[in-house]
């Protein structure tokens, strides 16, 4: 417990000191103290709130979308050679891009609204939770497969009964990657163009220079995302549990 | 009842002809042990009669419900014990007989334990538990015990004649170990050759002049120590070598 919370707590102590002995100036960096004042001032205003939730709103959209994409391609890929033939090289390539390249070619089609922050979030997403299902469909032992089809299971019972379970743990490593990609990409589309969301914070307190309206703006994105996170995590507890791995998880 | 029947089955990979000509046929509560050197086509015998390998000439037929023990247990590893059991079972009566089988082959206490919380033997076991809920009318075992060590070998090699003797199945035994097939089986073929075939035995008065047969077909010097002799002579136990 004490070698957990040694770092953090000599970290924030460090910045209480640099901030309070006024080494370093407000302007520069705000005082935790000043960050937390910040942070309670924006909630009782409701505004925290409504940036957080502005934030979520996208983060959770464009995921889903993203999930979506990739089982139902990672799914064909991962079948069938075919699919894989037509499909993997066009995906490799995009997938050769750095994905922020994409940026302002999204932002000239969909224009500043919801629908670009959310295509940008779900193109972020997209990949890593497909590449991980192709790997894990690739990846099911064929003896299990055989062991089901003495016994009759086949078609849509095996897909159902062996398929799916025995993929499903690769599926959420990839989702748990997809979701540190979606909130990464959803502080870019807010940079850029937005009047609410923890990314037009960053982009006001910068712009009025309020170091504390950036830091509790960064807090909160590291509190969403190791929440989010930690959801996943308990997902993947719960229904891969069986995985039998040298370290657990 | 004839429930496994083969006629002039062959099979090749490639240009390899694994065997040829091979004849098999198999009552129902008639135990038939298969003997043979590793590579000689065991495996693929019991695969074509289960139909995951179609035979390249002859015929080969399976009536009835079968069931296939795997060299490895095989079983589901996000399923626990009495969940793999329970995933051969369709109807009512099947399901119902998933705690018997556990209960058969000795895992009671560990029905609700994952796979990967089980020995070697006791997933071997529960593979066999598996194979038995649908009643099969066929039961084919593929070298089930290869991964165990002798002493879960000998323990399982009791408990499965009896378990095979309760199911009133045609089962084939695919082993490369003489004893096994000898304790278990009530005849025994054995498989030898490029391409394998049956080995044909005169008649065998016992126990002993079958192993010493059968290690023969198989290849292997047979031991002299079986038969006590007098000291002083060695020549004529060179001979019966």
């Amino acid at each position: 417990m004490i070698v957990r919370f040694a770092v953090p707590l000599s970290l924030l102590a460090a910045w209480w000191a640099v901030t309070a002995l006024g080494i370093v100036k407000p302007y520069q960096l705000a005082s935790p103290v000043g960050v937390f004042a910040e942070a309670a001032d924006l909630a009782t205003h409701g505004l925290l709130a409504a940036d957080l939730a502005a934030s979520a709103v996208r983060v959770g959209a464009g995921f889903l979308v993203a999930l979506a994409f990739a089982i139902v391609i990672g799914t064909a890929v991962g079948a069938s050679r075919t699919a894989e033939r037509a499909i993997e090289p066009t995906l490799q390539a995009i997938r050769a891009v750095p994905s922020l390249a994409w940026v302002p070619l999204i932002l000239l089609w969909l224009g500043i609204g919801e629908t670009a922050k959310i295509a940008l979030v779900a193109i972020g997403a997209f990949f890593p939770i497909y590449v991980s299902l192709v790997a894990g469909i690739r990846g099911i032992d064929r003896k299990l497969i055989e062991a089901a089809r003495v016994l009759g299971v086949t078609g849509i019972a095996l897909a159902r009964r062996v398929l799916v379970p025995a993929t499903l743990p690769q599926l959420l490593t990839g989702a748990r990657m997809g979701l540190t990609q979606a909130w990464l990409f959803l502080v870019a589309a807010e940079l850029l163009a937005a009047s609410r969301g923890l990314g037009a914070l960053l982009t006001e307190g910068q712009q009025v220079s309020r170091t504390d309206e950036i830091l509790v703006a960064i807090v909160a994105f590291a509190l969403c995302g190791k929440l989010t996170d930690l959801a996943l995590r308990a997902l993947e507890g719960r229904v891969a549990g069986w995985v039998d791995a040298a370290v657990s998880a | 009842m004839i429930a496994v029947e083969a006629r002039g089955l062959a099979k090749r990979f490639g240009t390899h002809t694994v065997f040829s000509g091979l004849d098999l046929a198999v009552r129902r509560g008639e135990t038939v042990a298969i003997l043979g050197p590793s590579g000689c086509g065991k495996s693929t015998l019991l695969r074509c009669i289960a139909g995951l390998e179609s035979p390249d000439a002859g015929d080969v037929r399976a009536s009835g419900e079968l069931s296939y023990v795997f060299q490895e247990p095989r079983l589901f590893p996000w399923l626990t014990v009495a969940k793999n059991v329970a995933f051969a079972a369709r109807t009512p009566e099947e399901h119902r007989r998933v705690d018997e089988a556990i209960a058969l082959v000795g895992l009671d206490a560990a029905r609700d334990r994952l796979p990967k919380h089980l020995s070697g033997g006791m997933a071997q076991r529960a593979a066999l538990a598996r194979a038995l809920v649908r009643a099969p009318d066929v039961l084919l075992l593929d070298e089930p015990f290869a991964a165990l060590d002798a002493l879960r070998r000998l323990e399982l090699r009791s408990a499965l004649g009896e378990i095979i003797g309760r199911a009133h199945a045609a089962a084939i035994l695919v082993t490369h170990d003489v004893d096994e097939a000898i304790a278990i089986a009530d005849r025994v073929l054995v498989l030898a050759g490029t391409p394998a075939r049956f080995v044909e035995f005169p008649d065998l008065r016992n126990t002993e002049e079958r192993k010493r047969a059968y290690l023969a077909a198989l290849g292997v010097q047979a031991p002299s120590i079986a038969r006590p002799r007098s000291i002083g002579t060695p020549f004529a136990a060179r001979q019966s070598g």
